[in-house]
């Protein structure tokens, strides 16, 4: 901007609250009292599948300091879910996982919460656990939702037993595609349950006023799903429920639905005291959710000379038990399981299915790091078979700039082949086979492609000017730690034309921000942005209104200036934000507030190209792509592999804070890294085996290369606000594929498992040494 | 049992009443309202409690409070000296080496004696030296560049 330094679109200015960060005063929501709290505690089911015949709580009620003790009979009917209102706020006649919340314990102090919460005693009557998918789907299986037909579905599902949902996408003529093929390649692949493993543990803190109104802060990716989840399971109206946010201590998926804050609602109306309950590492794991474990079965036919001609892949989602946001991942991996290629002949189809296991939802990537772990790998499995290089055989069939993506829906930006090049010559691909690896070690590298979308459902902005010429920003959108409040007003600062100072944030408050269904989805700068940049807009009018009138001119003629001016084109008559602004308050047309809201409104589906049931969201997003290379050393004696290096290249379309989005990038790698080599969630019959920090690894900082390089690739999305789309999850999604692909270059052979963790990679070497 | 013990904590002395299992996590965030030092996993693998004790780095939720009496113990509130940053947590700031935030002040703390005892890191020396402290958000990267510049500065 006029060559001033003003932090906006483009720059990287540090984060707004970045001082009480490094100082520790950032206040997180376990950090947060109030005078005369409770504290709370939960008692965790003891059985997967059971119905609960009574409580026994005079033990716990014995203890000295204990307030209340609600159990699931002390909670209202209403029933909760992102896609099937299918779960209570507690167990409530039934148990459905082990670890589940039975009862709630409010004390004067969490020790003694938690000694009481020990006490409580529940009579079950067991029923069968199921444990897997296809238990769930056997003939004669105990049925864990005997109300299903009953609940409320807020898509056309299809279900029925322990079904919760079906989903199938069909284009073309796949038997006729299947026909034409010289080549089928099939192979199953599964991946492991990961953790979000958030540092910080989910926590939940409630106020209650004279007039029995309820405030409620909580660690959550957004204070309007936290209000509507709540009141749904708890039956209350929404105006009696406000929702604010703290700091939060990450969030991958694991705190866009409710975990507690239900429970601490409760608790707070029954003792009309503040309750505060944070759990602690073990609760987080077992009852918040998790990644899905896939089961896919992947087909595909091609042409001699590499022509994608074919592909069909079925998946399996182990749902746990309760619905959350599974039919959504189902349709989603099943939307993006083709990969960015053009396959003109195609079915996706899959199951979820409800198990007695802690529900399984949203986790970055959304089921696309699943289903692209299946596709990349098959890929390189029929490359091998042709006798072509891995990448040559994705270049030959990417997706084209104008082309749809499977089932139809526009695809407006497309920056793949940007992608493609600059990861081919930063990693110089086509030299890989002259990198050579220590004694002991096999050297591999692996690609992967992936394509991602940012979107989805309503948001909204709100600008005020205040008097003296500086504004306000409420969008409602929770900063989760990935940036958004830096990056919204970036936004709302380089469309005013005025420095990042100038533009103050509101905290997300369910009383005074326009909606914003969250963060999530790769979606607050994609569509918050727009509502920020349409809030600008009416802003700018409005002042150019004023400024018309103030300097008897036309707005024709009215320019922004930097720094808060408003300014006749071609003169140096002008006025500032402030004169406008007092104006405005004192004389004549009112405080200048600019507001836009919309919702993603783009169809998914075109039923002129596709023929699709169960669809879960009609209108999903616009893409992002992404072209990932890697180079691993994996270790003969042990199996383990190591990344060396990584070469990401993301088209993000516009990059508003380029640091912030190398953070997303190699961030999601990292976490991408864990859920290839390490992660797993374990079950011991109905129990999670290694819910510690201990027995569930995540990637260190020595587990980590240094040199994982960043490569942002902008295609400017067309309606995107300064061209931008999302880039919180694209990083994330080729990571799983092009480790094993990186692997199997380096032993000869492909792991179908994930986590490949050294056994399995041992395994399959031997495997490959007794078979030559 | 509770007992009168007196912590020293950022320089300055704090009569508190602790049990004998009462962790020194426990009474800095709770008694003594320093909320700086995280809760990640009360199980000494997440690091973000980590607090310095006579200089060297501990986790807080494996210390007994009890047993540091008569030490020194130094939290994220009490680094700064005269209200200026160390310059590790200038680093920090100028890599951008911040997400959530939740492990930012253990991982100051490592990286702080860290400095002290190494001021010409390699990159694979800073590696080792954060691994007891476990990021969710950055993949490391920006944190470890952190580092290296506050040595590059002269600075922990």
């Amino acid at each position: 901007m006029d060559g001033l330094d003003f932090n906006g679109v483009g720059s990287s200015p540090h984060r707004l609250e970045i001082m009480e960060k490094v100082t520790g005063a950032a206040e997180y929501i376990a950090d947060l009292s109030r005078p005369n709290m409770l504290h709370a505690a939960i008692t965790q089911s003891t059985v997967a599948h059971a119905k609960i015949l009574g409580y026994d709580l005079e033990d716990a009620l014995s203890v000295p300091g204990v307030v209340c003790i609600l159990t699931g009979e002390d909670f209202p009917d209403g029933r909760m879910g992102a896609f099937i209102k299918d779960e209570h706020a507690i167990a409530k006649d039934k148990i459905r996982y082990f670890g589940e919340p039975v009862a709630v314990v409010a004390a004067e102090t969490e020790a003694i919460a938690r000694e009481a919460a020990k006490r409580v005693i529940v009579k079950y009557e067991e029923l069968p656990a199921i444990l897997s998918p296809e238990e769930g789907l056997a003939e004669g299986a105990a049925i864990i939702h005997e109300e299903l037909d009953d609940y409320i579905k807020v898509f056309p599902a299809i279900s029925s037993g322990n079904m919760a949902s079906y989903t199938e996408l069909n284009e073309g003529d796949l038997e006729a595609g299947f026909a034409q093929a010289d080549l089928i390649v099939e192979g199953t692949y599964d991946t492991a349950p990961q953790a979000h493993l958030a540092i910080e543990p989910c926590g939940a803190l409630a106020d209650i006023d004279k007039q029995g109104r309820v405030t409620l802060w909580s660690a959550n990716q957004s204070v309007f799903r936290v209000q509507a989840n709540v009141c749904e399971s708890l039956k209350m109206p929404m105006g009696k429920l406000r929702c604010l946010t703290p700091r939060v201590g990450g969030g991958f998926g694991n705190k866009m639905e409710p975990h507690i804050q239900p429970l601490v609602v409760q608790m707070c109306q029954a003792t009309k005291r503040p309750v505060k309950m944070i759990l602690n590492r073990e609760e987080d794991f077992e009852c918040v959710r998790a990644r899905h474990p896939f089961k896919v079965r992947c087909k595909t036919g091609v042409k001699k000379d590499g022509t994608i001609v074919a592909r069909e892949v079925e998946v399996l989602l182990d749902c746990g038990a309760f619905g959350d946001d599974s039919p959504g991942v189902l349709g989603y991996s099943l939307l993006m399981c083709l990969g960015p290629y053009r396959i003109p002949n195609s079915k996706a189809h899959g199951k979820l299915v409800y198990t007695n296991k802690l529900r399984f939802g949203a986790f970055r990537g959304f089921g696309n790091p699943q289903v692209a772990f299946a596709g990349e790998t098959q890929l390189d499995q029929i490359a091998e078979k042709l006798g072509m290089d891995p990448l040559d055989l994705r270049q030959k069939n990417l997706i084209q700039p104008g082309d749809p993506w499977f089932g139809g829906g526009k695809v407006a930006s497309n920056g793949l082949q940007e992608c493609v090049d600059k990861a081919r010559a930063a990693s110089d691909w086509d030299n890989r086979k002259s990198r050579t690896a220590p004694k002991g070690k096999r050297r591999g590298t692996g690609v992967a492609l992936a394509a991602h979308i940012s979107g989805l459902l309503g948001t909204g902005a709100i600008i005020r000017v205040f008097e003296d010429g500086s504004v306000a920003l409420n969008t409602g959108a929770v900063d989760i730690g990935q940036g958004s409040d830096t990056v919204l007003s970036q936004m709302c600062a380089e469309a005013l034309k005025i420095p990042l100072e100038k533009v103050s944030l509101a905290s997300p408050d369910t009383d005074g921000s326009p909606y914003n269904w969250g963060t999530t989805a790769s979606r607050v700068t994609y569509t918050t942005g727009r509502a920020v940049v349409g809030a600008a807009a009416e802003v700018e009018k409005q002042l150019k209104e004023h400024a018309a009138q103030m300097l008897e001119c036309s707005e024709m003629d009215l320019e922004l200036r930097p720094g808060g001016i408003v300014g006749v084109s071609g003169s140096d008559k002008e006025v500032s934000f402030h004169q406008i602004s007092l104006r405005a308050h004192w004389a004549a047309g009112g405080p200048i507030v600019g507001h836009h809201t919309w919702v993603f409104n783009q169809p998914t589906v075109d039923p002129k190209r596709a023929v699709c049931s169960g669809i879960p969201f009609p209108q999903v997003g616009v893409f992002s792509f992404g072209c990932l290379i890697v180079d691993t050393l994996t270790d003969e004696a042990s199996g383990k592999t190591e990344v060396v290096e990584a070469w990401s290249a993301v088209d993000v379309g516009r990059a508003i804070n380029p640091s912030s989005v190398e953070g997303q990038i190699v961030g999601g790698f990292v976490q991408g890294m864990g859920f290839a080599l390490t992660e797993e969630m374990v079950w011991d019959g109905a129990k999670l085996a290694n819910p510690t920090l201990l027995d569930y690894k995540v990637p260190t900082a020595l587990d980590t290369p240094y040199d994982i390089h960043s490569i942002i690739v902008e295609a400017a999305e067309p309606d995107g606000p300064f061209g931008a789309k999302g880039a919180g999850e694209i990083g994330l999604v080729p990571v799983p594929a092009a480790i094993a692909n990186a692997i199997a270059d380096a032993i000869g052979g492909h792991v179908h498992s994930l986590p490949m963790k050294p056994e399995k990679v041992l395994n399959k070497m031997l495997e490959i040494e007794d078979a030559t | 049992m509770s007992h009168p013990v007196t912590l020293t904590v950022n320089g300055k002395e704090n009569e508190v009443s602790c049990g004998a299992t009462t962790t020194l996590l426990t009474v800095l965030r709770d008694t003594l309202a320093l909320t700086g030092s995280k809760r990640g996993c009360n199980q000494g693998v997440c690091g973000a409690c980590t607090v310095l004790v006579d200089g060297t780095p501990v986790r807080a939720c494996l210390t007994l409070a009890v047993n540091t009496e008569g030490q020194s113990i130094t939290t994220i509130e009490g680094l700064p000296e005269g209200g200026e940053l160390k310059p590790i947590q200038q680093a920090i700031i100028d890599s951008d080496a911040v997400q959530c935030g939740f492990c930012t002040s253990g991982m100051i703390l490592t990286a702080h004696e860290f400095l002290q005892r190494n001021n010409n890191p390699s990159i694979d020396d800073i590696r080792t030296a954060l691994s007891g402290n476990i990021c969710r958000c950055s993949g490391y990267r920006k944190i470890v560049d952190a580092v290296a510049l506050a040595a590059s500065r002269g600075g922990a």
